[in-house]
């Protein structure tokens, strides 16, 4: 019951920042020089059809009542027609999207798992040449920026020794499996072509890898640290001298509790790697929604940059509530506190 | 925390040995030690770009197609772009457009953040703490690379542009920072008693509650200055900051990446320079961090 009230309030904060967050993007679209109507239809339309068009954007009302047409609209699901490719942007983002969503929660996924466990491999053996290393090689992944990674990754691995494919999601001589979800990995399970499968996943480690590097490191420090001050604590001196097996320990006494800060920066990082997806992509070629980003952003396609932007704060806002609902679990103490109004 | 305040009046000796102490704090970390010495390293070069680079002419628009895409050589160091501009040259060049986007970045976002965070933090629990962090939420709740770009978009595309999209998506971290130090810091009993004798409210935030959270606020610009330049860097890359012929960093690496692997040493170089300035800031950082952990105890 505690949880679900928990859940609830979470939903109810979100659905308040994400129409906050509407409202921002489309001030922005608005405010910013330049007429929207003229740029939809083109520098060289003639002024009735500025007009019109401007009629049907409702350019003329004030800008709440615009608002109100927008929200009305973008709730029925219709963000209005991108310029560029001169399609519904809901469609192209039905296009797009899936790729870029595939290949984030992949990283995502690297990331969790990845930093946890070098994290526990870093503090079981503190202070040890594996944790001496793992901690430099952590503090280059911090700071190094993916898109450098990108670069190296598709240098070394993709072409100087040629292990890995470099761009795309599918080698072309593997047939795709039929669209369910949008993300092939998960799509060729469900059809039960294992070869395509495995092929995507091919496709998605470097620049999956690439994309993961910044967290997994910021996970695998933040592991270690709480592990490790964890492991002073009296109850895990207190478990040992009841004569609990190591592995034990290990497993049920400390890593759960080591785990909260870890999966709340995840959420935070989540960010991040979505931010950083556009570039990788560029880099890999990835057919996702940062070639569709950049060139409408470029050529200053209101429609669509609101539709990306839109649709990257509703992945980023699931996220995180999918974080703090795993944190809740993990930590009974943030359940209670948030029944005490606070 | 308050010696840092009575040291302003005090004579200048002993602001001078608590500097010397400090200095000892924050030199004992060898890795501090050399992140202060990237930055140096890299402001310096930036400053002195046209005397230091061998060839400044480089810097903008130059072609010279009997030596382009040299590789890395004893006359170029690190080789030439395909239009046979020198990479090390622009790189000392690109450093100044990347510490530029830092400073101008900050200095836009500093004040107001640390202002909504104190004004938030000293209100905690009325409506104005409602209202400015709900705000500072919302802006928290994109990606900051993602919002950067949409505002860089509609903007002319140029390094100003890029500093306004950055400064309008990076206060809130300010805000947020200033909000939880001011929230526990208006129950202390220095303000309470300023407070009792009748301080004004501007006198309590900005001379009792801003002094104590200097330290955290140094901190975290320090650590800023590389996060805004890798932004800045993310936004050239994309074709929304420096344009070229200018020599932005996140530019030349992008320019490059079109003649991978043949022609490596057209982005990697780059590449390598945003790492060497991000890594100077981060450990920079870190040491003054820990320098002024150690002056708390």
């Amino acid at each position: 019951m505690r949880s679900i009230t928990f859940i609830v309030r979470r939903l109810l904060h979100s659905i308040l920042v994400l129409l906050g967050l509407s409202i921002l993007i489309f001030v922005i679209a608005r405010v910013m020089p330049g007429n929207p109507a003229r740029m939809a239809v083109g520098p060289r339309a003639p002024q009735e059809v500025i007009d019109r068009m401007s009629e049907r954007m409702h350019l003329h009302e004030p800008i709440h009542v615009q608002y109100y047409y927008w929200l009305r609209d973008a709730l029925q699901g219709d963000l209005g027609t991108s310029l560029v490719t001169r399609r519904p942007v809901v469609e192209d983002l039905k296009e797009f999207f899936p790729a870029t969503l595939e290949l984030t929660l992949f990283a995502g996924v690297i990331m969790g798992v990845g930093g946890i466990l070098l994290g526990t491999v870093s503090a079981q053996h503190k202070d040890s040449w594996i944790d001496n290393a793992l901690r430099v090689v952590s503090y280059l992944g911090v700071v190094t920026p993916s898109f450098v990674f990108a670069i190296f990754f598709l240098l070394l691995f993709g072409m100087v020794l040629g292990w890995m494919p470099t761009t795309g999601r599918l080698s072309p001589d593997v047939t795709s499996p039929p669209t369910i979800t949008g993300l092939i990995t998960i799509d060729s399970l469900l059809s039960g072509n294992v070869k395509a499968f495995l092929d995507a996943l091919w496709h998605l480690t470097l620049p999956g890898v690439a994309l993961a590097m910044g967290g997994l490191a910021q996970e695998s420090r933040i592991t270690r640290s709480t592990m490790s001050d964890n492991l002073t604590k009296d109850y895990i001196a207190s478990a040992r001298s009841l004569g609990i097996p190591e592995g034990v320990i290990m497993r049920r006494f400390l890593l759960k509790p080591s785990l909260i800060p870890t999966v709340s920066i995840l959420g935070l990082d989540f960010a991040g790697t979505m931010g950083n997806a556009f570039l990788v992509e560029l880099i890999f070629n990835w057919p996702g929604s940062s070639r569709y980003g950049i060139d409408t952003m470029l050529r200053k396609d209101l429609n669509a940059i609101v539709g990306v932007v839109l649709v990257l704060g509703v992945v980023f806002i699931i996220v995180n509530i999918l974080v703090d609902i795993v944190v809740s679990l993990l930590d009974p103490r943030i359940r209670l506190s948030s029944q005490g109004g606070g | 925390m308050a010696v840092q305040t009575k040291s302003l009046s005090a004579p200048k000796s002993k602001t001078r040995e608590r500097l010397g102490r400090s200095w000892y704090k924050f030199s004992r970390n060898t890795m501090s030690i050399v992140g202060l010495g990237f930055v140096l390293l890299v402001t310096f070069l930036a400053v002195f770009a046209p005397l230091v680079a061998p060839y400044p002419k480089h810097a903008s628009k130059f072609v010279d197609f009997a030596n382009a895409s040299t590789p890395p050589g004893p006359r170029y160091l690190l080789g030439t772009d395909v239009i046979g501009r020198d990479i090390l040259s622009r790189i000392f060049f690109g450093f100044r457009f990347s510490l530029l986007m830092g400073l101008v970045v900050l200095a836009l976002v500093v004040p107001p953040g640390v202002t909504l965070g104190l004004i938030a933090g000293y209100y905690q629990g009325t409506w104005i703490d409602t209202a400015i962090m709900r705000i500072t939420d919302i802006f928290l709740a994109v990606p900051p690379l993602i919002l950067a770009l949409s505002i860089c978009s509609v903007l002319t595309p140029n390094l100003f542009n890029a500093m306004i999209a950055v400064s309008l998506m990076w206060w809130p971290w300010y805000t947020r920072l200033v909000y939880g130090l001011a929230s526990t810091l208006r129950n202390e009993f220095f303000v309470k008693s300023a407070e009792t004798m009748g301080a004004s409210k501007f006198h309590i935030i900005f001379k009792e509650i801003l002094p104590n959270c200097i330290s955290p606020i140094f901190t975290k610009m320090s650590l800023d200055m590389a996060w805004v330049i890798l932004l800045g860097a993310s936004l050239s890359f994309v074709g929304l900051g420096v344009q070229p012929p200018r020599p932005g960093l996140g530019t030349m690496v992008a320019g490059g990446s079109d003649y991978l692997p043949e022609q490596w040493w057209i982005s990697v170089f780059p590449a390598l320079a945003i790492v060497v300035v991000v890594v100077g800031f981060n450990l920079l950082g870190d040491g003054l961090r820990d320098m002024f952990a150690a002056e708390e105890v």
